[in-house]
C-alpha cells in the first residue's frame, strides 16, 4: 500500500463543530465545496457525479457548490432546506460543518446550527462589504456564544486582491461587532473560495497577508476552553439499578457532565432537594474514573442512600446554581404560529420537563440595527425576544454565558409536539 | 485555570451514550434495528456502555430478508446471546407469504425495499415508539439532514421539510400515538471513526468482512456473491474470488471488495487509501439519484 495512514494520530485528534453564515450569493456552498475537495475529502464517485453534473449545466469547470447539493426537492427548488452535516478531517483535526441556508428560514437554521458549534466562518462578499446579513448572523453567533468567529472576505479576486478592500471591510466589522460581542474571538481571512485563495492552500496574489489560511485557523484555533470548565454541573439523565444478584444494591446517576472537572471524594449537592454528599465512584464499562470533566457522559455513585432522578442536579458543594420559577431568557421563536402571551408551552432544560406560562415579551429585536423594540409583542417566526416565564417547578441554572448547557432551555407546544423556541436564560 | 482534552472519537462516543440514554429514558418501548452489519454491532457495544453495570434495557430487532449471509446469522444470535439482550426477527418472507409485500422479478430484484413493510409492521406490532439504528450523516445526501431524534408519522413517514430543530443536546421526543422516532446515536461518525472505534475497543465482527474466498459475478462495477436466488444474466459469469464485505446488507445488495484484509488494521489502511465512498458499492443506492431520499420518506431504515 503506497500511504501508511496512521491509526494512532487518528486516535489523538481533536473534534471542532463549526458553522458556516453567508447570504445566498456570498459563495457559502463553494467555500465548503472548496474546503472539502482541496482537504482531499472528495472520493472518487463524488467527484465523477458532481463533474457530470457540472458539465450537463453547462460549466467549464468543476462547480464546487454540487458537493454540498442535498435533497431532490432542493435541487427542484434550487434552495437549501435544512441543516445539512458535512465531515472531514485533516491529520490535525475532525471537523463538523453545520452547513445552513441562507434565504427566509435562515435565523432558525442558523440558531440550530451554532447552538454546538465552537466556531464560525462568517462570510462577506468583498464587492459589498459588511450588510445587513453579515450584522444579522454575526449576532445570532454571539447569541449563542460561540467562542470563536472567522470572518472570510470572499471573492478578492473580483476586486483585485487589494489589500485596502480588506482592510476597510475589516474596520467596518469591527466597529460593528464590538458593540455585540466585546472581547469576541475575531480572525479575519482574506479569501477566493472561487480560486482557493486563502482557504487550504496559501494565496500567491495576497503577499501583503500572512496570517494562515483558513483551515489553518480551524485546525489551530484553541478549543479545549470552550466548555464551563469552572462550575460542577451534573444533571442526571437516567438513573441505572441493575437490580442483578452482583450489582444487588447498586444505584448509578448516569448522565453527561455539563460544567467542571468531578472527581471521587468530591463533596456534592443534589437539587432541588439541597441535601448533600459525596461521589464515591465515577463508573464507566471500561473501568472507574479518576476524573471526569464536559463532555464525558459517565456514571455517578454517591455516598449516601438518596433518591435521586432525571432531571435533577448534582453541583458542587459551594458552587450552587440560580433557582427560580421566574425566568429571564432571550429566545429565537422558530414556529409559523406566532408566540402566545399567556400561553402554556411544555419547556425542557437539561434533562428536566416541566411546563411554563410566558408571561410577558420586555421587546422584540432588530437584529439588523440591535434595536430593542419595546412596542412590539408579537414574535413570529425568526424574532429575537426578551420574555419573561414561569415556570411550573424551580429551575435550577446558569446563565448562558456562564454555561451554554445549564444555561438554555426549548418550548414545544403542547398541541403539536413540535419546538418552537430556543431559550438563552439571562 | 484547568486544561483538557478528549479525543473526538472520545467525545462521539460520549455522544453516542448520551443519545441512547435519552432514548431509554423519553421512550416507554424502544427497540434497537440491529442489521448484523459493523454499524448496529459498535450500537450494541454503545449501549452496553451506557447503561453498565445493568443490561441493555430494549431488545434487538433484525429485519431478516431470508437472503442474508449465514456468517451475519450466526454472528447475530451469538452476539445477542453474550449480551443477554433480547432478539426478534422480522421476516421479509412472512409478509410476502401474508400478501403485504410482493417480491420484485428479474435480473436486478432484491428484497431491499421489501425490508420496510416488515419493519413498519414489526413497529406496529409490538407498538415501538422508538427504532434506535446505527445510519450516519456522512453515508449519503439524503442522511446528511437527518436528527438524532428523528419523527415519523402514523405511516412512519420521514417528512425533510418539516424536521423539528434540533438545539443543543435537548430532544423533543414528543409524539402522538401511532407515531414513533428514530434515532440515530452515531450520526456524526465517518466510515473511519467506525472503523478507529472497532479497533480502539476490540470489537469482534462477522467474518464476511475479513478477506475470504466465495462464489462472485460482476455487474455494473460491483462485485455481487452469486447465490440461488440471484438471477444473472447470460453474459454474467461466476467466478472464485478473494473478497471481503466494505458494508453488510442482504446478499442481493452488498457489493463485495477484491481484498486480503484480514485484520482491522489491514481494512483501515485499505480504507484509508480507497477513493470510492461506502455505498458506492450499494447496489441498492444505484437505482437512481434520489434512491436513498424516496425509501427514507417511505419508513426504511
Amino acid at each position: 500500500m503506497e500511504r501508511t495512514f496512521s491509526s494512532k494520530a487518528y486516535l489523538d485528534m481533536e473534534l471542532l463543530r463549526f458553522t458556516t453564515a453567508g447570504s445566498v450569493d456570498d459563495g457559502k456552498s463553494t467555500l465548503i465545496g472548496r474546503l472539502l475537495y482541496d482537504s482531499k475529502s472528495i472520493f472518487e464517485d463524488q467527484l465523477d457525479a458532481v463533474k457530470r453534473a457540472s458539465i450537463q449545466k453547462g460549466s467549464e469547470h468543476i462547480n464546487l457548490a454540487l458537493f454540498t447539493d442535498g435533497l431532490r426537492a432542493e435541487r427542484e427548488q434550487g434552495i437549501t432546506i435544512d441543516v445539512a452535516y458535512r465531515y472531514f478531517a485533516t491529520p490535525h483535526r475532525k471537523f463538523i460543518i453545520a452547513d445552513t441556508p441562507g434565504h427566509i428560514q435562515y435565523t432558525r437554521n442558523m440558531v440550530t446550527g451554532a447552538s454546538t458549534a465552537n466556531a464560525a466562518i462568517v462570510l462577506i462578499d468583498a464587492r459589498n462589504g459588511v450588510i445587513e446579513q453579515t450584522h444579522r448572523h454575526t449576532f445570532i453567533a454571539a447569541l449563542l456564544g460561540i467562542p470563536h468567529i472567522i470572518v472570510c472576505i470572499n471573492k478578492m479576486d473580483l476586486m483585485d486582491y487589494r489589500e485596502e478592500v480588506f482592510i476597510a471591510i475589516k474596520n467596518d466589522f469591527q466597529a460593528f461587532a464590538t458593540q455585540v460581542f466585546p472581547g469576541q474571538d475575531m480572525r479575519f481571512i482574506p479569501i477566493s473560495a472561487l480560486k482557493g485563495d486563502n482557504v487550504v492552500k496559501p494565496s500567491g496574489n495576497m503577499s501583503w497577508y500572512a496570517n494562515g489560511t483558513l483551515l489553518h485557523h480551524l485546525e489551530n484555533i484553541p478549543i479545549s476552553q470552550d466548555h464551563d470548565l469552572i462550575h460542577q454541573r451534573f444533571p442526571v439523565q437516567y438513573v441505572i439499578r441493575p437490580e442483578s444478584e452482583e450489582f444487588h444494591d447498586y444505584r448509578g446517576y448516569a448522565g453527561r457532565v455539563a460544567g467542571g472537572f468531578f472527581h471521587p471524594g468530591d463533596k456534592i449537592v443534589v437539587f432541588p432537594s439541597g441535601i448533600e454528599s459525596e461521589i464515591t465512584s465515577i463508573d464507566t464499562l471500561s473501568g472507574p474514573l479518576t476524573e471526569a470533566h464536559p463532555p464525558m457522559s459517565v456514571t455517578l455513585t454517591l455516598k449516601d442512600d438518596i433518591d435521586l432522578s432525571r432531571g435533577d442536579l448534582i453541583t458542587g458543594a459551594g458552587d450552587i446554581p440560580r433557582e427560580s420559577c421566574d425566568i429571564v431568557a432571550r429566545i429565537c421563536w422558530m414556529n409559523q404560529k406566532p408566540l402566545q402571551i399567556q400561553g402554556k408551552y411544555a419547556l425542557k432544560h437539561t434533562t428536566k420537563d416541566v411546563r411554563c406560562i410566558i408571561q410577558e415579551v420586555d421587546y422584540v429585536l432588530n437584529i439588523s440595527t440591535l434595536k430593542e423594540q419595546t412596542e412590539i409583542k408579537t414574535v413570529r417566526m425568526n424574532d429575537i425576544a426578551l420574555v419573561r416565564l414561569r415556570t411550573t417547578k424551580p429551575l435550577f441554572f446558569d446563565s448562558y454565558t456562564t454555561n451554554r448547557i445549564t444555561g438554555s432551555l426549548i418550548l414545544i407546544d403542547e398541541a403539536t409536539n413540535e419546538t418552537v423556541a430556543a431559550g438563552m436564560i439571562v | 485555570m484547568s486544561e483538557y482534552h478528549l479525543t473526538h472519537l472520545k467525545e462521539l462516543e460520549s455522544e453516542a451514550i448520551y443519545v441512547l440514554r435519552e432514548v431509554a429514558a423519553q421512550f416507554e418501548r424502544p427497540v434497537l434495528l440491529f442489521s448484523g452489519g459493523k454499524d448496529s454491532i459498535v450500537l450494541v457495544h454503545l449501549s452496553r456502555k451506557a447503561f453498565y453495570p445493568a443490561k441493555i434495557p430494549f431488545p434487538l430487532l433484525h429485519i431478516d430478508t431470508g437472503h442474508n449471509f449465514s456468517e451475519t446469522i450466526e454472528f447475530r444470535d451469538s452476539l445477542a446471546r453474550s449480551v443477554d439482550a433480547r432478539l426478534l426477527v422480522g421476516s421479509v418472507q412472512d409478509s410476502i407469504d401474508k400478501g403485504r409485500a410482493v417480491e420484485e422479478k428479474g435480473i436486478n430484484a432484491s428484497r431491499n425495499v421489501l425490508q420496510t413493510v416488515t419493519l413498519l409492521d414489526a413497529i406496529e406490532t409490538y407498538k415501538f415508539d422508538a427504532a434506535i439504528g446505527g445510519a450516519r450523516r456522512d453515508e449519503e445526501k439524503a442522511r446528511a439532514k437527518e436528527r438524532f431524534f428523528s419523527h415519523r408519522d402514523q405511516f412512519g413517514q420521514w417528512d425533510p421539510k418539516n424536521q423539528r430543530p434540533e438545539l443543543w443536546y435537548m430532544f423533543n421526543g414528543k409524539k402522538r400515538m401511532g407515531e414513533h422516532f428514530r434515532v440515530f446515536p452515531i450520526s456524526n461518525w465517518t466510515e473511519m471513526d467506525v472503523w478507529q472505534y472497532i479497533l480502539a475497543e476490540d470489537i469482534e465482527l462477522p467474518s464476511i468482512y475479513f478477506t475470504h474466498e466465495r462464489d462472485v459475478f460482476y455487474r455494473d462495477g460491483v462485485w455481487l456473491a452469486a447465490a440461488p436466488f440471484m438471477e444473472m444474466k447470460p453474459s454474467e459469469k461466476v467466478e472464485y474470488r478473494r473478497v471481503r464485505c466494505r458494508t453488510v446488507g442482504d446478499i442481493s445488495c452488498t457489493g463485495l471488495t477484491l481484498s486480503t484484509a484480514d485484520t482491522v488494521e489491514d481494512i483501515i489502511q485499505e480504507i484509508a487509501a480507497t477513493r470510492v465512498t461506502e455505498r458506492g458499492g450499494r447496489y441498492d443506492d444505484k437505482r437512481s439519484e434520489a434512491a436513498m431520499e424516496d425509501r427514507k420518506k417511505e419508513g426504511y431504515f
